[in-house]
């Protein structure tokens, strides 16, 4: 058991006081914490493009322009990181996933996210479709920025915030599910947070 | 050699403050006390571990400023956005107990076992806390290895240990460089380190000289490239980045 | 839209020397000057030298070549969680 240090504080942080909307285990905060696990890429918007596979095959493609003139939502939700920090009411603008994937035939039943500097995450097709899932490109009414994952990230706010991959560029769909980058270091493949789901097994 | 305990698992022990003391405005020295400390190397750090009540721990590495021998001592520099310098800095008092865990590191070490290359530290701001421990050992254990210490700060109240580096000791040569401000009358460097002022200041190639380079990871990046572009060996280069500002504090 | 201009390597990294105390806890030994070889590109680095993200998820060590993941440590309660596929081999000195 280790010993309290007098006077120590850390981060300013509220235990959770909402009870209905801090999932267990999680402290709210104001900040907006930066983890990388690599370098921040840098694609040009003019050779950016976000693509949905399958089987090998790029089933669907579109370029920056072409993202930015479907449907914006403006999207209002509670994060959550498995380091156990939550951030209620962020703010984003995003295209939601079910526009995307509307454009495509398909029977997957999973998806891999991946994204510039490779990182990949993995999610089932239901809990990417249903008005559940997003391509972010706008934070709090300004553009994404490199840190947080632009020009664009997936927003998938109702798993923890490792699911919202960062740098996304497209979804595989697969019969099969995969493992991505977190989940084959030992996170859960799933990641609900009301249920602490947070390493395998859990 | 006594002490060097690099082999077996570390364990988290609980150190008592014994002193503090300013540096600057924004750096403090910390005595510890830490029962079965078996020693360390000059260059060694050690990680210090901290428990808020509700259970939220934090964790953070820091240089050894003392020599091998002398009781343990770390000097921290207040970050801004820092989560654990300003409590080190600010909050912390004598009788307060921490955990540590140390001594830490085999690389970024100087024991004095190598007679003959001369050694150029470079310094950027708190990057010189582990020097302190190479000159002190230098001169504990004798050696007349010909050191240069280029040593890069804000402005003169801004340099840590200033009191012991203007009077370095024979065989040792210390450079200030002044970067934001500098007193009148100042006849010393100004600016940030540039290939020409580290060109000055360091080794020629002939004599194999060795290279210790610590501070911000920009500047880290900035001097080790420089070297390299002098033709010091990489392998005669080494390393140790303390991430950038708010990185780790 | 917005160019960022920022530099490709950020300035909050850190090298093998800010793990020294993880490798200690994963190796049981010092291994800050151990050499590991890039499973990737086939660089050697002694391990203080690599290219490391350090955060609360994890520790992600990358060959300062080319970026190429070379281990990565999870802790979970006291447990680590080591991956090491992307280091080729590792050596450290005899003694």
């Amino acid at each position: 058991m280790s010993p309290i240090s007098r006077g120590f504080h850390g981060r300013r942080r509220e235990a959770a006081g909402d009870a209905g909307r801090v999932p267990p285990g999680q402290y709210l905060t104001d900040d907006f914490p930066v983890l990388s696990a690599g370098p921040t890429p840098h694609t040009p918007l003019e050779k950016w493009t976000f693509s949905i596979r399958q089987g090998g095959d790029t089933s669907k493609s579109w370029s920056w322009a072409e993202i930015r003139d479907l449907p914006e939502e403006d999207v209002t939700a509670d994060i959550h990181c498995v380091t156990r920090w939550s951030k209620l009411d962020t703010r984003w603008q995003a295209v939601s996933i079910d526009t995307l994937l509307a454009q495509v035939e398909h029977q997957a039943r999973y998806v891999l996210a991946f994204c510039d500097g490779g990182y990949t995450t993995n999610l089932p097709l239901g809990d990417v479709t249903g008005g559940q899932a997003w391509l972010a490109y706008g934070y709090d009414g300004s553009p994404l920025q490199p840190e947080h994952g632009g020009p664009a990230r997936l927003l998938v706010p109702h798993l923890y915030f490792w699911k919202s991959a960062k740098w996304v560029r497209g979804l595989e769909l697969l019969d099969v599910d995969e493992p991505g980058f977190w989940e084959r270091y030992g996170y859960n493949n799933y990641g609900d947070p009301w249920r602490e789901q947070r390493y395998a097994g859990d | 050699m006594a002490g060097t305990a690099v082999r077996g698992r570390l364990t988290w022990q609980v150190a008592t403050v014994e002193s503090l003391r300013p540096e600057t405005a924004s750096v403090r020295t910390i005595d510890l006390a830490v029962p079965g400390w078996a020693g360390h190397q000059a260059g060694q750090h050690l990680d210090i571990r901290l428990t808020a009540d509700d259970g939220y721990v934090a964790e953070r590495s820091y240089s050894i400023a003392s020599a091998p021998g002398e009781p343990v001592m770390v000097t921290v520099e207040r970050l801004e956005d820092g989560e654990v310098s300003p409590y080190l800095t600010e909050e912390l008092r004598a009788g307060d107990e921490i955990e540590v865990r140390g001594p830490i590191g085999g690389y970024f070490v100087w024991d004095g076992n190598e007679a003959e290359p001369p050694v150029l530290l470079v310094a950027g701001g708190s990057g010189v806390v582990p020097f302190r421990s190479i000159l002190r050992h230098r001169a504990a254990i004798g050696s007349a290895v010909p050191f240069r210490l280029l040593y890069s700060a804000r402005s003169l109240p801004d340099v840590i240990y200033r009191a012991e580096l203007d009077h370095p000791g024979d065989g040792v040569e210390v450079i200030y460089t002044l970067t934001r401000q500098q007193p009148s009358g100042w006849t010393g460097h100004s600016g940030r380190v540039t290939p020409a002022l580290l060109g000055e200041a360091a080794w020629p190639v002939s004599r194999r000289p060795l290279a210790f380079v610590c501070g911000p990871t920009a500047f880290v990046e900035t001097v080790a490239a420089a070297l390299v572009d002098f033709g010091y060996p990489p392998e005669r280069i080494k390393t140790e980045r303390y991430g950038g500002t708010g990185a780790t504090g | 839209m917005t160019a960022f201009d920022e530099t490709q390597l950020s300035d909050r990294t850190l090298d093998g020397n800010a793990i020294g105390g993880q490798l200690r806890e994963v190796f049981g030994t010092e291994m800050t000057a151990a050499v590991g070889t890039c499973a990737s590109c086939g660089a050697t680095a002694q391990l203080a030298e690599t290219l490391v993200y350090l955060n609360a998820m994890g520790t992600v060590v990358r060959c300062r070549t080319c970026t190429a993941i070379l281990l990565v440590v999870i802790k979970r309660g006291e447990v680590n969680c080591v991956d090491l596929q992307g280091l080729s081999a590792l050596t450290t000195e005899a003694g």
